[in-house]
């Protein structure tokens, strides 16, 4: 049991540390930083609100995380998010119950992800341009449904989503808690997450040896919509509407970054869901502690380019067999070492 | 008829079937103003999409366009403002410096052996940052000699007018088919996309074609970033957003097969076309919402890709039974 807590722990080590640096840089600029104080039963605080402003790109990163592990990408979960978000909108609007807005919202996803899964699974299509479609046509389609305007709502069950708090935490925090918690073990404790990094590994190979791989695929592109239309319900609740333009924008690119930085690699077969949410605080922090340190928020991105391409040359075979090289070095030297002593 | 021709023919049934539709209902679409307003208002996306071409048909891709043009516009706008350079030596500057920015994330993707895809992501949020820590503000250009170039036209007869930026998108489209079919470069292109082990095999000098593709998209999106300010008269940093998503499309529609390896530039420009005629109806019909391009878009993707995927079956099929 040690040491597999030995082992996550190792695993997460590099996404602690550069979390733990980031906020001891902001903190440097922003002495308030980390003071957490309650008001009317809520926690309030910076470290809060990354946890709660994180919840939509957290959520997302979950579902592209076992996505990736595949060998795949989703490009639609932004689109997605904003169909769902449309559609919770109007569903509660024409007075359905609150359970039944959920449930048709959270169909909705699943089924966006069935139509990217088939078009993986079953018509081979690669994963980018299966889900590019969904990507350009979803926010046609989330337009459709709100008619073009932007479609505000009053329920409070609704709004209690995204505003609420439990526990003395904001609501997302506690969803995306659970729900990543849930993903995890599920994945962990049964063999899935293992059949899933053979797909990744080689999907032809794991076919032969007798895995489900379209159904796992499916489920895996399911999973992400699923993900995205909780993202999306979230978003719409916090602004007590839904926006088909602007909801999600470009939150795949930020979850694709979640996952890369969480050290999951692109090119498949090896993931940790708990260092991708990781990342995705990492990303959030960094926004937050731009905004709060007085940066202009124009070098957000620089900064953001500037973290993918130092992980991805950490990543990159040629460094990696070099670092391996290196290893093998010290492990040749070793003996002789021994011998001299 | 050989198979690699298929699905070109079918992208220019398709654009001639729907704009015979669309003349049906609309006879003044017709006309050669509607014509030459679709190459104006199109000019940007289709020197942007030629440069999408080579990528894609070398089996990459790349996200960055949108990013570069913006980079481009703001740029321009920035040092036409402060300085009293000439606007043509203002372009000179950008274009090298979109190129050499397209030639260091070739060099990454193919030192470093990482996804086009991810390379380019990072590519695209540097050049949109540094487009904003130039500006965050739309700043107008105002220099007379933007005038100039923009009363620049051809008079068609019938009173349309190919403008300057339409003249010279047609120009790119020239330039590029004669690249990929006449030149060197063009056969590597191809013989990358085929698979990067074999194009080695036979001696294609895969890094060297790697880098120059990407400094050609660059290149390309840094002209389109010329053409798009000339178009808008300004420079402004959201600008051209997702456009590398249209140029994709153009080129899917056009019949380039996304695995890469076939597919010809003309294909793309009438993939323009048809992404412009569609924008033209939906003004045209007027009730009709803005958002059904996109659905019609995504839709027309999907049904190209699916033909593709026919395609390539129904070929390895006749390999296996000759």
């Amino acid at each position: 049991m040690t040491a597999t807590l030995k082992g996550y722990a190792l695993r997460l080590l590099p996404q602690i540390i550069a979390l733990a640096a980031i906020l001891l840089m902001v903190s440097f600029v922003f002495p308030g930083f980390f003071r957490l104080e309650i008001q009317n039963g809520r926690l309030y605080g910076s470290l809060i609100d990354i946890l709660n402003r994180g919840a939509p790109v957290v959520l997302l990163a979950i579902g592209m995380t076992v996505v990736i592990a595949t060998k795949g990408i989703d490009l639609s979960v932004g689109a997605v998010m904003a169909i769902c978000g449309a559609v919770a909108a109007s569903s509660i609007t024409s007075g359905h119950s609150l359970a039944m807005t959920l449930v048709i919202t959270l169909g909705t996803g699943i089924l966006c992800g069935l139509w990217n899964g088939v078009l993986v699974a079953i018509l081979d299509i690669q994963p980018i341009i299966a889900t590019l479609v969904l990507m350009v046509a979803g926010r046609g389609i989330a337009q459709l449904v709100t008619e073009g305007a932007i479609l505000t709502f009053n329920d409070q069950g609704l709004i209690f989503l995204g505003s609420g708090s439990f526990a003395w935490l904001p609501l997302p925090v506690i969803i995306w808690l659970v729900f990543g918690i849930l993903v995890a073990l599920i994945v962990r404790k049964t063999a899935l997450g293992m059949l899933i990094e053979a797909i990744g590994i080689n999907r032809q190979a794991s076919t032969l040896s007798g895995v489900l791989t379209p159904v796992l695929l499916i489920a895996a592109y399911m999973l992400s919509g699923l993900c995205a239309a909780i993202a999306g319900i979230i978003a719409a609740a916090d602004i007590k509407g839904a926006d088909a333009n602007n909801a999600g924008l470009w939150l795949e690119l930020d979850a694709i970054l979640a996952v890369v930085i969480g050290g999951t690699s692109l090119l498949g077969g090896r993931f940790s869901i708990a260092a991708s949410v990781l990342g995705a605080i990492i990303i959030q922090s960094i926004n937050t502690g731009i905004l709060l340190s007085g940066f202009p928020p124009e070098f957000n991105l620089i900064i953001k380019a500037a973290i993918i391409v130092f992980i991805l040359v950490l990543q990159s075979p040629p460094v990696r067999n070099a670092f391996t090289f290196l290893a093998l070095l010290r492990a040749s030297r070793k003996p002789t070492e021994r011998q001299a002593r | 008829m050989k198979p690699k021709y298929l699905p070109l023919t079918a992208t220019i049934v398709i654009f001639v079937l729907s704009y015979a539709l669309c003349a049906a209902q609309y006879p003044n679409i017709l006309s050669t103003r509607v014509i030459g307003n679709l190459l104006t208002d199109n000019a940007f996306l289709g020197i942007a999409a030629v440069g999408m071409t080579f990528v894609i048909l070398s089996g990459g891709i790349d996200l960055s366009i949108g990013s570069v043009i913006a980079f481009t516009g703001v740029f321009l706008a920035v040092v036409l403002e402060n300085t009293g350079i000439h606007p043509l030596a203002a372009f000179a500057m950008v274009l090298l410096i979109a190129t050499l920015f397209g030639a260091l994330m070739g060099a990454i993707i193919h030192y470093l052996e990482m996804p086009a895809f991810i390379v380019t992501l990072a590519g695209m949020f540097l050049a949109r940052g540094m487009a904003f820590v130039l500006s965050i503000d739309s700043i107008a250009i105002k220099h007379p000699f933007y005038g100039t170039m923009k009363g620049l036209y051809y008079k068609l007869p019938g009173g349309g007018r190919i403008t300057l930026i339409g003249g010279l998108m047609l120009l790119v489209f020239a330039i590029g088919i004669v690249i990929a079919h006449r030149t060197r470069f063009g056969t590597d292109v191809y013989a990358l996309g085929g698979g990067s082990a074999t194009a080695k095999l036979m001696g294609v000098p895969v890094g060297r074609t790697t880098i120059m593709i990407y400094a050609l998209s660059g290149l390309l999106a840094g002209l389109s970033g010329i053409v798009f300010s000339l178009y808008t008269s300004a420079g402004y940093s959201l600008a051209a957003v997702g456009v590398e998503l249209d140029a994709i499309t153009a080129v899917v529609i056009g019949g380039t097969l996304l695995t890469g390896g076939s597919g010809f530039v003309a294909g793309t420009f009438i993939g323009i076309l048809i992404q412009g005629l569609i924008q033209t109806y939906i003004t045209f019909d007027g009730s009709l919402s803005s958002w059904w391009t996109k659905i019609l878009i995504g839709l027309l993707l999907f049904v190209f890709i699916l033909m593709q995927k026919g395609i390539v079956y129904v070929s390895r099929s006749e390999r296996r039974h000759a």
